[in-house]
């Protein structure tokens, strides 16, 4: 089982994501350089959180012009799985290869701190370790994170299931308030159509271990070892 | 070919709540500026292009909006100017 781990020029939670595979998970990891054109044999994509080519333009509009990109689009056609955390939530989102858009926090401030997430769908490939309902507690640190689409797409969204994580207080609720960025329908984290890509703002490779103040995103990493490895 | 200063606004969608745009009406209205029902904050960017002629230009940039200078789900844009350099 190995992650293909992409730096883009301004990625800055690629090494996090390393760690928290390789040292905590125990898996494989390489790093792959975002001009390269060969995944170097990983089973599984991390698009990491940073600020690749400084937001410009819009976060993740340039990054997806990568040619790592054309790549990370095929392995997820091939039902291959990617996951975007924060910035590669966005690129995911600019590259279509997931639904939305992520819009500039709705109080304009860059948000980081820790956040209570509700886990909304417990059996894709990423969450299949969690109980549906499960609260978690993870950090996030991103300015543009106000998750957005037509009422369509949200409603299909929820529909199909594909919404995996909420915002959500300490009730567990999904009030306006519990929301870091003003995210339609406290949406934190959703999956494809086929299940095989996930993009969430909040980082669950910064939530692995006990001196980082939670554990709650190790779950996301062993569902992925234990389906892939299957 | 000839060279184009191309001219493109790019807005936020109507609908799509835009803060900065609100914080700035909010302004606007608190200076007495009561006749401003809306505001909306986005970009403008200046292209300086080489193409046949304007036509060819203005198309060009239109294909550029649509693949990275804007966002389809989120945003508008309008080019507001093709001028001959």
């Amino acid at each position: 089982m190995k992650f293909g781990i992409v730096t883009f020029p301004g990625s800055n939670c690629d090494y996090d994501a390393y760690h928290a595979v390789t040292d905590v998970l125990g898996a494989d990891a390489v790093y792959l350089w975002h001009k390269a054109h060969d995944l170097e044999g990983a089973d599984v994509v991390v698009l990491p959180g940073g600020f690749s080519y400084g937001d410009y333009l819009r976060a993740g509009a340039i990054a997806r012009f990568s040619p790592i990109m054309r790549e990370v689009a095929a392995h997820a056609r091939r039902g291959g799985p990617v996951i975007g955390i924060c910035n590669g939530f966005q690129i995911l989102c600019e590259a279509g290869l997931l639904p939305g858009a992520l819009l500039r926090n709705a109080n304009l401030q860059f948000v980081s701190e820790p956040v209570r997430l509700r886990v909304e769908n417990a059996e894709t490939m990423f969450t299949h370790q969690y109980r549906a309902g499960q609260l978690l507690r993870l950090p996030v640190a991103h300015g543009e994170g106000r998750f957005t689409g037509d009422a369509e797409t949200l409603d299909r969204l929820e529909g199909d299931g594909r919404v995996v994580f909420r915002y959500v207080d300490a009730a567990g609720e999904p009030t306006a308030d519990a929301s870091p960025n003003g995210s339609a329908r406290n949406i934190a984290g959703i999956v494809s159509a086929e299940g095989n890509v996930l993009g969430m703002m909040p980082h669950p490779e910064r939530a692995v271990e006990a001196v980082l103040g939670s554990t709650d995103g190790l779950g996301l990493f062993q569902s992925m070892l234990a389906r892939v490895s299957a | 070919m000839s060279r184009f200063r191309v001219s493109i606004h790019i807005v936020p969608r109507k609908g799509i709540l835009d803060p900065q745009g609100k914080t700035v009406a909010d302004a606007l209205h608190t200076l007495g500026f009561r006749d401003v029902a809306d505001a909306r904050i986005g970009r403008h960017i200046v292209l300086d292009v080489a193409a046949a002629d304007a036509a060819a230009a203005g198309a060009a940039v239109r294909e550029m909006c649509d693949r990275l200078l804007a966002n389809p789900v989120t945003e508008d844009y309008e080019i507001a100017g093709v001028e001959g350099l």
